[in-house]
């Protein structure tokens, strides 16, 4: 069960870190400042999350781990994030839409994820789902603009689609510690969030005037692994300093 | 009906005194008693015979930068007082609230110009365009204002603006 729980909380740190570092790739590239400062504010929220689940699953594995460690020290094969997290940003309408499909995604997990019999889980989520209500609010409301917004920026919004629609799926496909949490009423149940996912999507994609894809194909394997090549340059920028320079600290 | 008085020794009013002189280094007109962010505070006696504050924080967002320095500054001042040995601890559960913020604090912020947290709890949902709060600039005090992004110069706050003055602002958000 130990082993499980290290899992599943890396995995949620992973998630966090990951998504953090990508938005944080905005700062100073917005397309307007209040927009560069929203979207580098949610990066800043995801790090503490990452940081606070990093943590946990330090104390959990002993050894001298510190979160560090976990961040800065683990290889591509170590790491548990969903792909959509480490995808490239593309164009500001591919980011809010990843950012609105992960919000929604994150907000339906911490709301279950705050019952978890497990209590330091259970803080963790409650004191993320407060920002996580306002990232959905936000990223919702860009996703509706684009949409419904001009020819341009609806197009934009519609290759955005059809570039993530792919690894929305992975999401709801239960690794085994998810299972294994599931079972011991510590982890949330993934089926229960797919439909309440399926639902606010299906709702703001309405009032953005754009359909569902139809295609249910899911691209998988990061939360055991197996990642995209994108993953390794990010490690690469993010590992550099403490991979040349050993415990080096400031 | 009984009324619990709750005594807090004068030992432990000492410490309660040292908190109310560290400040928030973002907002540095609130104290962190201001803030509603120290849980508690407890005193542990040493083998010889001196005192071990032991001080539970919480933050505000998951990922505050001031948290640390607030640890620092609240082991800096307990040093400064004495103190040898310390604990600063961080709790998430019960998760802050701008709920906690003392009515001092909220008064302090509006003479600083930035418009505190609403008295009543604004639900807080992830629903599109819904309407705004009313948020009173603490330039003119008028209320014809208008958000300019939920996401401020801090985590904690929100960016508005006013359509009498035209002064931009920032509000203090319910959490």
């Amino acid at each position: 069960m130990n082993q499980s729980l290290i899992d599943y909380t890396l995995h949620l740190a992973d998630n966090a870190l990951i998504i953090g570092h990508r938005n944080s790739e905005w700062c100073g590239h917005g397309p307007v400042l209040e927009q560069d400062i929203a979207i580098s504010n949610i990066a800043l929220d995801f790090i503490g999350q990452a940081r606070n689940f990093y943590q946990y699953a330090s104390e959990l594995s002993g050894n001298n781990t510190t979160e560090d460690s976990l961040a800065f020290l683990r290889d591509v094969s170590e790491f548990k994030n969903v792909l959509i997290t480490e995808l490239p940003n593309g164009d500001w309408a591919q980011t809010t839409l990843r950012q609105f499909l992960f919000s929604t995604y994150q907000y339906y997990f911490y709301q279950q994820l705050q019952n978890s019999t497990d209590t330091r889980l259970a803080a963790i989520a409650a004191k993320s789902l407060k920002e996580v209500t306002y990232h959905l609010r936000w990223s919702s409301e860009w996703v509706i603009r684009l949409g419904d917004g001009t020819e341009e920026s609806k197009q934009r919004l519609l290759t955005a689609v059809d570039e993530l629609w792919n690894f929305t799926g992975e999401l709801f496909l239960p690794a085994g510690y998810e299972t294994a949490l599931l079972q011991e009423n510590m982890g949330v149940d993934l089926s229960i969030i797919r439909q309440q996912w399926n639902q606010k999507v299906q709702e703001v994609f309405a009032e953005a005037t754009i359909q569902i894809p139809e295609k249910s194909w899911a691209q998988q394997g990061g939360k055991t692994g197996i990642h995209t090549e994108h993953l390794g340059y990010i490690l690469a920028e993010m590992q550099f300093l403490q991979r040349a320079y050993p415990g080096a600290e400031w | 009906m009984t009324i619990a008085i709750q005594h807090i020794s004068p030992e432990e009013k000492e410490i309660w005194n040292l908190l109310e002189t560290v400040t928030d280094p973002e907002v540095p007109v609130l104290t962190i008693l201001d803030l509603g962010i120290v849980r508690s505070v407890e005193l542990a006696q040493l083998d010889n015979h001196q005192l071990k504050p032991i001080i539970t924080i919480t933050p505000t967002y998951s990922g505050c930068p001031a948290m640390d320095v607030i640890s620092m500054n609240i082991r800096m001042a307990l040093l400064q007082a004495g103190y040898q040995q310390m604990e600063i601890k961080q709790a998430l559960s019960p998760a802050w609230t701008t709920d906690w913020m003392s009515e001092e604090g909220k008064n302090k912020l509006k003479a600083y110009g930035i418009a505190p947290p609403q008295y009543k709890q604004a639900v807080c949902t992830p629903e599109a365009f819904q309407d705004e709060e009313a948020i009173q600039c603490p330039q003119c005090n008028s209320w014809n204002t208008a958000l300019v992004s939920q996401f401020g110069s801090t985590a904690c706050k929100a960016l508005y603006k006013c359509n009498d003055c035209k002064e931009p602002f920032d509000y203090f958000k319910c959490h």
